[in-house]
């Protein structure tokens, strides 16, 4: 049950984000399904306890892939799947405690957050840059002499 | 031999015209994807594609966050313009329109004029989704949010009020004052307040996922996306101008929650 709500909730959150970037309306179930996708590995991975960073890098590089591979059927810029896919990954709760921690004067605890908001942050360029990185190299490998336009 | 120079004259005036006007439809492409939000080096690559699929075998783009620069090589000495972009917005409707446009040029199926009034087009054409739409995908981001950090269904109907303000918000102060990062401060400011007047008057159970959820609508998801692909192309300048903006964005943010959280 709880699976099936954060697949219906991520797949919400996702598309709504689409509609606030005005993303065309054909591709709006598309940008649903990437940031589904990508919070479903974030959540499986971070309910077997893996570390968040490790988990945060495989959305993002699950995201990017999916947005690629969309990019290329679609024929559309890869950002626009992206950008919804990734926003759920943002580090916001622990952006927002460490502010708290500031605030309160707690300063061990804020930086200690704001440390690990930001490593989190890295993690998402990670993973979209290793995601990048490996498309091209199947595209590549897949068509040397083709120009690529995604 | 007077009327063949005249020949002559008109052949290249012809010419040059033709060689502006396809320098017009790159650039008009390139200003279109830079001001909806399209990375840097697509937008450069555009422009190249654009004027190469019209016959200019060598031309040049430089594009920053702030500015287009086009020139293009021929037999006569080379021509150059300059664009400024000063107002930026997110409309990947946009992005993607002109990305069709610029296949189509260069599958030949666009003549010069053509694709310039197919860009105007483009140009002019408003936000597909309503305010009103737009107000209610925040709300319901927010209101998801809750849900996916783990929090009670209790607090998804508060987070999904101070969310609506929140985006209602930064849409309509950056219309009034245009001061860079103040619209992003006023949303979290007055959200972060109406959230927790919500949970006072008894909405909700978790002050802290309400107030998560209703920031999530003015994450900078675009520029952090551009700024590591622009990076990564090796766009140094636009990459770190948009991790810029994007880190003075989230302090922006975060200062207006800071400023709700010391009365809290």
């Amino acid at each position: 049950m709880t699976v099936l709500t954060n697949m219906f909730f991520s797949f919400v959150a996702a598309a709504s984000f689409g509609i606030m970037f005005n993303v065309p309306k054909s591709l709006l179930f598309k940008c649903g399904t990437v940031g589904m996708a990508g919070w479903m590995v974030y959540y499986f991975l971070s309910e077997h306890s893996v570390n968040s960073l490790p988990a945060t890098v495989a959305a993002a590089f699950t995201i990017a892939l999916i947005g690629h591979v969309y990019a290329r059927v679609y024929k559309t810029p890869v950002i626009i799947f992206t950008i919804a896919g990734i926003i759920p990954l943002v580090p916001g709760g622990t952006a927002y405690r460490a502010m708290r921690s500031f605030v309160q004067n707690d300063y061990n605890t804020a930086v200690n957050l704001a440390a690990k908001a930001f490593m989190i942050s890295g993690s998402i360029a990670l993973g979209l840059i290793l995601s990048d990185v490996f498309y091209q190299l199947i595209l590549r490998r897949k068509a040397p002499a083709e120009k690529k336009q995604a | 031999m007077g009327a063949l120079t005249t020949i002559g004259v008109i052949r290249l005036d012809a010419l040059l015209e033709k060689q502006y006007d396809i320098m017009d439809v790159s650039l008009m492409a390139g200003k279109i994807m830079l001001e909806s939000g399209a990375e840097t080096y697509r937008v450069e690559d555009t422009m190249v594609r654009i004027a190469l699929s019209f016959g200019i075998e060598e031309s040049h783009s430089f594009v920053t966050p702030t500015g287009i620069m086009f020139s293009i090589e021929t037999d006569e000495p080379t021509k150059t313009k300059l664009m400024r972009i000063s107002n930026r917005t997110t409309d990947l409707y946009k992005v993607s329109a002109v990305n069709a446009v610029s296949r189509r040029i260069s599958a030949g199926e666009l003549t010069v004029s053509e694709a310039y009034k197919e860009l105007k087009a483009i140009q002019r054409a408003p936000m597909f989704f309503s305010f009103f739409m737009q107000v209610a995908a925040a709300a319901s981001t927010s209101g998801c949010f809750v849900i996916l950090l783990k929090g009670s269904w209790d607090n998804v109907i508060p987070a999904m009020l101070s969310g609506a303000l929140a985006y209602f918000l930064l849409l309509k102060v950056a219309d009034v004052v245009p001061t860079m990062f103040f619209s992003e401060f006023i949303a979290a400011l007055t959200s972060g307040a109406a959230a927790y007047v919500l949970f006072r008057m008894g909405l909700g159970s978790d002050l802290d996922r309400i107030i998560v959820g209703t920031l999530i609508p003015l994450v900078p998801g675009l520029l952090i996306t551009n700024a590591v692909r622009d990076l990564m192309a090796g766009h140094f300048l636009s990459g770190l101008a948009k991790g810029a903006e994007a880190l003075l964005t989230a302090l922006a943010i975060g200062t207006g929650i800071a400023v709700v959280m010391t009365f809290i």
